[in-house]
């Protein structure tokens, strides 16, 4: 079985600060790590390719230095990697990025048919989630979201079954290979990495194409030109004003906060009276 | 419109009341789109809440959401009757179509937005989420594609007060898939088994915090969430005390809530207890500490004794 997982490189958004001046992001402040939900696509596919066996090969799309996290997926057990990186690349919005993921899983897909796509659920940065839908609509598969268990993987018959999670806890779904995943943290632990991968992952090298090196490239589907959205002003959300304090003795603090009870009565009257 | 087992969601009604808003900036109507099996019945709630008209399409096929079923369908309407808007709640499964149709009919599609406003010259959709893990608010902009799409965040936006009676025109359409030609099947539906305490879907919270002391202070804060018809909530230090159980612990750790109203009593407010409960919509602290963090998250502030305080609410809310 050969499975392909996309990974981002991010800034770590734990430590990220806002140049307070500009109301942008402050990058050099923070670290670049792979996709925390990444790592777990990376974990699963090589935990089913331990049962399956085959190839797991990760892709990226971004600047040279995400080599980095791709050896970060080779720690993790990745067989391969691959990068796309060019400068016509850039700017890219969801749609544009899914159009080049998309490109270059056509090329691989024609000397390594490929059975199984996973993603994470989102990127910690752009945060949309949007990605793998995407690249899963431009190939014609169905993408299944928010994985939290691969149950079943049949490659004989081509199916794949998997719990998804929603809001009121999970559907298990049938679909047929390939397919795209997009997972969620709950699917596994990323297990600490063996050494013998470490000593590989040090010394590897991910193969580096640009847009030449795929075939059949739309250039006004790639990048700031293929993008529908841009993104217009940013500022660091609002800080809070702080409580607006209730004083007096401990009588008017309380006939106060009943009066603002009543002026906001509506938020009780909806309320669904759920007592426990 | 998303409707689950025939039940419409909130957040589709909370959509309607934006879409009000958008279309009377731009003098055009606000429409429903709502699929599934057996759920022509719904129509008449999507008026009540807002809309104009509502697009219908009512098929075995779609009973349960499928990307594959849904993106078909609500494509085909986008293609025919062209919105200048589109909006989707920021669900797993309304998440998961916006990308599929924004991917299908080649238009760009805002994630996650929690501001929305238009700008009425350009008729422009002005999109704001947040983004890098919150560090930073965005506003998204889709000059040249129409629809102009966007996933809306559940709970930030007020849904209008119903209007009974309120009516409108309903389009039918149709698909034609045949369940035999479809890859995906969903072959089960399964429900977290009811939780005793279930403070993610409570409206109303009271919780405690260590600064209740024991268990006299813990049962006089339950007596005032019983008063207020609420759930009983509580900090970390209060369940590592043995006061309760874990079931009821708010925060990093613990439950991440968005009631209406949460009154923290005794809580000082540490980060990991604030990320649980900041989205609340109206926060009241009582605390004795008048430096004391939560004062900084709340709205509302009671620097007193909460052994004073408490009980005279708790009488209050019992006789009114
Ligand atoms: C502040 C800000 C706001 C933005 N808002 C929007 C918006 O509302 N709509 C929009 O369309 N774009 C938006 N973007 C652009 C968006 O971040 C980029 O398009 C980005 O390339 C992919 O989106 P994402 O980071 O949200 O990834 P997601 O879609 O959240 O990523 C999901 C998964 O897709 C895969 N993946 C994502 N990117 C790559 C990649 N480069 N290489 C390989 N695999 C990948 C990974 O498996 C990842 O886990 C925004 C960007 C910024 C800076
Ligand atoms: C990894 C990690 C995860 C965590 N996860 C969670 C979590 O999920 N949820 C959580 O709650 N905490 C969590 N914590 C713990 C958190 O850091 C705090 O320690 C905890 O929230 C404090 O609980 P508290 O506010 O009840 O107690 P305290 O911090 O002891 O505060 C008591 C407050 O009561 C006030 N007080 C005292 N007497 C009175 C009185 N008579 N009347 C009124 N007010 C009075 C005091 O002024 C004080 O502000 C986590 C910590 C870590 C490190």
């Amino acid at each position: 079985m050969h499975i392909l997982v996309c990974i981002k490189q991010v800034p770590d958004t734990k430590i990220i600060k806002v140049n307070p001046k500009t109301n942008t992001l402050d990058r050099s402040s923070a670290p670049a790590i792979l996709n925390p939900y990444d790592a777990h696509a990376v974990e699963e596919a090589v935990r089913l390719r331990e049962v399956h066996g085959g190839k797991v090969t990760v892709l990226s799309m971004g600047p040279p230095q995400a080599r980095k996290a791709i050896r970060k997926c080779v720690e993790i057990g990745a067989d391969e990697g691959i990068l796309i990186s060019d400068r016509r690349f850039a700017g890219a919005d969801t749609l544009a990025t899914s159009y080049a993921l998309y490109k270059a899983v056509e090329k691989i897909q024609k000397t390594d048919g490929v059975d199984l796509i996973l993603c994470g659920k989102h990127a910690i940065d752009g945060d949309t989630g949007q990605t793998g839908p995407g690249v899963a609509r431009r190939l014609g598969i169905p993408p299944l979201t928010c994985v939290i268990q691969v149950d079943q993987v049949d490659v004989e018959n081509r199916t794949v079954r998997v719990h998804r999670k929603v809001e009121e806890g999970y559907e298990v779904i049938s679909s047929t290979l390939p397919s795209l995943l997009t997972v969620e943290k709950e699917i596994n632990h990323v297990s600490w990495a063996p050494l013998p991968n470490m000593l590989r992952a040090a010394r590897y090298e991910p193969s580096v194409w640009t847009v030449d090196d795929l075939e059949d490239v739309d250039i006004k589907q790639l990048g700031l030109k293929g993008s529908p959205t841009i993104v217009g002003k940013m500022w660091p959300p609002e800080k809070s004003k702080g409580a607006q304090m209730i004083e007096g003795d401990a009588e008017t603090q309380v006939t106060e906060v009943l009066k603002i009870f009543m002026k906001e009565r509506d938020l009780f009257k909806s309320a669904g009276q759920k007592q426990n | 419109m998303e409707q689950k087992e025939g039940q419409l969601l909130d957040v589709g009604l909370e959509l309607l009341a934006a879409g009000q808003d958008l279309a009377r900036k731009l003098e055009v109507d606000v429409c429903g789109v709502l699929l599934g099996d057996g759920v022509e019945r719904l129509t008449s709630q999507v008026f009540e809440a807002g809309a104009d008209k509502v697009y219908l399409i009512d098929d075995p096929v779609l009973k349960n959401y499928r990307t594959e079923t849904y993106m078909k369908a609500v494509g085909d309407l986008v293609r025919k009757y062209k919105p200048e808007i589109f909006l989707y709640g920021a669900t797993s499964n309304g998440k998961d179509l916006a990308s599929a149709v924004a991917t299908d009919v080649l238009c760009g599609l805002t994630a996650d937005t929690t501001l929305m406003d238009v700008d009425i010259d350009k008729r422009l959709f002005e999109a704001s989420r947040p983004a890098f893990g919150g560090n930073i608010m965005a506003t998204i902009l889709c000059k040249k594609h129409r629809p102009q799409m966007a996933t809306v965040r559940p709970k930030v936006i007020r849904r209008l007060l119903a209007e009974p009676g309120r009516t409108g025109e309903v389009i039918e359409e149709k698909v034609s898939m045949r369940e035999e030609d479809l890859k995906t099947k969903v072959i089960e539906i399964v429900k977290n088994t009811k939780k005793a305490v279930n403070l993610e879907e409570a409206e109303i919270i009271v919780a405690a915090g260590k600064g209740i002391k024991d268990a006299k202070g813990f049962a006089m804060a339950a007596e005032l969430a019983e008063a207020m018809n609420a759930t009983l909530g509580a900090s970390r230090d209060v369940v590592e005390a043995g006061l309760c159980g874990h079931e009821r612990q708010v925060g990093q750790t613990g439950a991440t809530v968005t009631p209406k109203v949460y009154v923290a009593i005794g809580i000082s407010g540490a980060i990991q207890h604030l990320v649980g409960m900041q989205n609340a919509e109206l926060i009241v602290a009582i605390n004795s500490d008048k430096d004391a963090p939560i004062f900084q998250a709340a709205h509302y502030g009671i620097c007193a004794d909460a052994f004073t305080v408490v009980p005279m609410l708790t009488k209050a809310f019992r006789e009114a």
